[in-house]
């Protein structure tokens, strides 16, 4: 067996498998650092071992085992250690058959997002833990230096120990709540890796993974498979976003470069939420972005659909950028003035003052409206507001056309 | 666990014992409270008018008026339970009546 043969086997089961490792070490010894320590002595364990005896059958079953024994092996060295043993009750040594493996990694996610700890230590933990990023790694993806994010994740840790949160799924009465808790952490995730920042896709695919994961281990439920389309229908698009740095709108993105395998794997998995006949925020987006990736060309959305979704949206989770989404939708499904109507009612709110895409919306339906003069101001007024260079190159652009 | 349950507001409301014996919401706590059978400590405090609080600096003793933290929220009682988890403390601390227009604090006991 060839060597690079071995490490792609031990790459694939790393991403595969780590977090199950860690959640059974977690809900066997109670202790997250030596559940660490052992899942990766047992992965180094694997690349010495499965060079000479081959990659075992089932290489999850076979690292779970490993990194249980080397936990007992330490545990056993010290008193505390060995009297945690008896309290445990942790049958001795030997190989559990794969289907006494109960998989731990629902009770995982839920702790790692319990809503008790800092929200970016919540996405730091899942990282860490479930998806099993280096400290380094999750302080580049997020912008934080190392030691601050390695201080982020030991107090974390301590705080799950020293407040007693509980390593479990929630009772049903709190699970609708501490499922979205566990959502927007994984939605978090995604987005973060979805801007230029992160040309390696390395926390889009991470979050994809983890979704997928999620959905599984909660088929009853909707919203994670909700979630899990969404982010696949954002990804199949992502390569069009920009073009040398400027951001390209949906309109003029190049459908043709869309990755038809993620859009018709989104709209399945979509499908499958929306047969439970229990509708989300993460359903609607995702019906949303269904809508505008299964358009072939821009002139065959269906915009009144999207405008009733937006509708839909800002009914089960309201919010102003929801309403502007929901006015272009109108404009484009009813006509132009019923749109700038919706706008100008939002920019008269004062809910969205300082946010650059309420006059850039404004400009832009005023541009379609053919009223030049005003558009203008309107993107002038943009330009001022835009947070990134992407946005200010588009606006400009766009001026420069009027 | 046990835990300290720390139930705060800003003294407007200010509900009397009598006032608080006879809210259903009160009373459903106090139930719940007996029926887990972990409470090992409970006091209501008096108002923070009748706060005093002491310093000592460079040997001196300082006796001042009112309390010690200049925040919106005063401890205006607490409690100490015996709970499974956090997640228990949690249950119990959002049940309260303060919690619905001041709020409670959780805090593990360091033991």
């Amino acid at each position: 067996m060839t060597g690079d043969h071995v490490r792609a086997a031990v790459d694939t089961a790393y991403r595969d498998e780590w977090g199950q490792v860690v959640a059974t070490l977690i809900a066997m010894t109670g202790d997250w650092d030596l559940a660490e320590d052992c899942a990766q002595d047992a992965f180094a364990a694997a690349l010495t071992t499965w060079p000479r005896d081959g990659v075992p059958r089932r290489p999850g079953a076979w690292l779970t085992t490993a990194a249980r024994n080397r936990a007992l092996d330490r545990l056993r060295r010290d008193a505390a250690g060995a009297a945690k043993l008896r309290e445990l009750a942790v049958p001795a040594r030997g190989e559990p058959a794969e289907e006494d493996i109960p998989d731990e990694r629902l009770r995982l996610i839920f702790t790692c997002c319990h809503p008790a700890l800092p929200f970016p230590a919540r996405v730091a933990l899942t990282l860490r833990t479930l998806a099993g990023l280096s400290t380094a790694e999750i302080a580049r993806a997020l912008l934080t230096g190392e030691p601050a994010m390695a201080q982020r994740l030991v107090r974390a840790k301590r705080k799950i120990q020293e407040a007693g949160i509980p390593y479990r799924v929630p009772p049903a009465e709190a699970l609708p709540q501490r499922l979205a808790a566990v959502l927007a952490v994984l939605y978090l995730i995604f987005n973060q890796g979805y801007g230029e920042e992160d040309p390696r896709r390395a926390l889009t695919a991470e979050a994809i993974r983890l979704a997928r994961v999620l959905a599984g281990l909660m088929p009853a439920e909707p919203e994670p498979r909700g979630l899990l389309a969404l982010m696949l229908l954002h990804e199949a698009r992502r390569a069009t976003r920009t073009e040398d740095g400027v951001l390209v709108t949906l309109e003029h993105q190049d459908r043709s470069r869309w990755d038809n395998a993620l859009i018709a794997e989104g709209v399945a998995t979509l499908d499958q939420a929306l047969a439970r006949r229990s509708a989300g925020p993460y359903q609607l987006q995702a019906a949303i972005a269904a809508c505008h990736a299964t358009a072939s060309v821009t002139a065959s959305t269906d915009w009144p659909q999207i405008a009733s979704l937006y509708g839909e949206l800002a009914r089960l989770a309201p919010s102003p950028v929801v309403d502007l989404n929901r006015a272009v939708a109108v404009a484009m499904a009813d006509g132009i003035p019923a749109g700038l109507a919706l706008v100008d009612d939002l920019a008269a709110s004062g809910q969205l003052t300082g946010y650059h895409l309420l006059p850039a919306t404004r400009a832009d339906l005023l541009r379609r409206d053919g009223r030049a003069a005003e558009a203008k101001a309107a993107y002038e007024e943009a330009l001022e507001l835009a947070p990134t260079e992407a946005d200010r190159r588009y606006l400009t652009g766009r001026l420069n056309e009027l | 666990m046990k835990y300290a349950l720390l139930i705060c507001d800003d003294e407007t409301v200010s509900p009397s014992n009598e006032e608080l014996a006879d809210d259903p919401v009160h009373q459903a706590w106090v139930d719940d409270l007996e029926r887990r059978g972990g409470k090992l400590v409970g006091v209501r405090l008096r108002p923070v008018v009748d706060a005093t609080t002491v310093r000592v600096r460079d040997g001196e003793t300082l006796v001042s008026d009112g309390p010690f933290a200049e925040t919106k929220d005063f401890v205006g009682g607490f409690v100490i339970v015996e709970c499974a988890d956090l997640d228990e403390a949690i249950q119990i601390a959002a049940g309260h009546p303060y919690a619905r227009w001041g709020g409670v604090e959780v805090r593990p006991v360091w033991e």
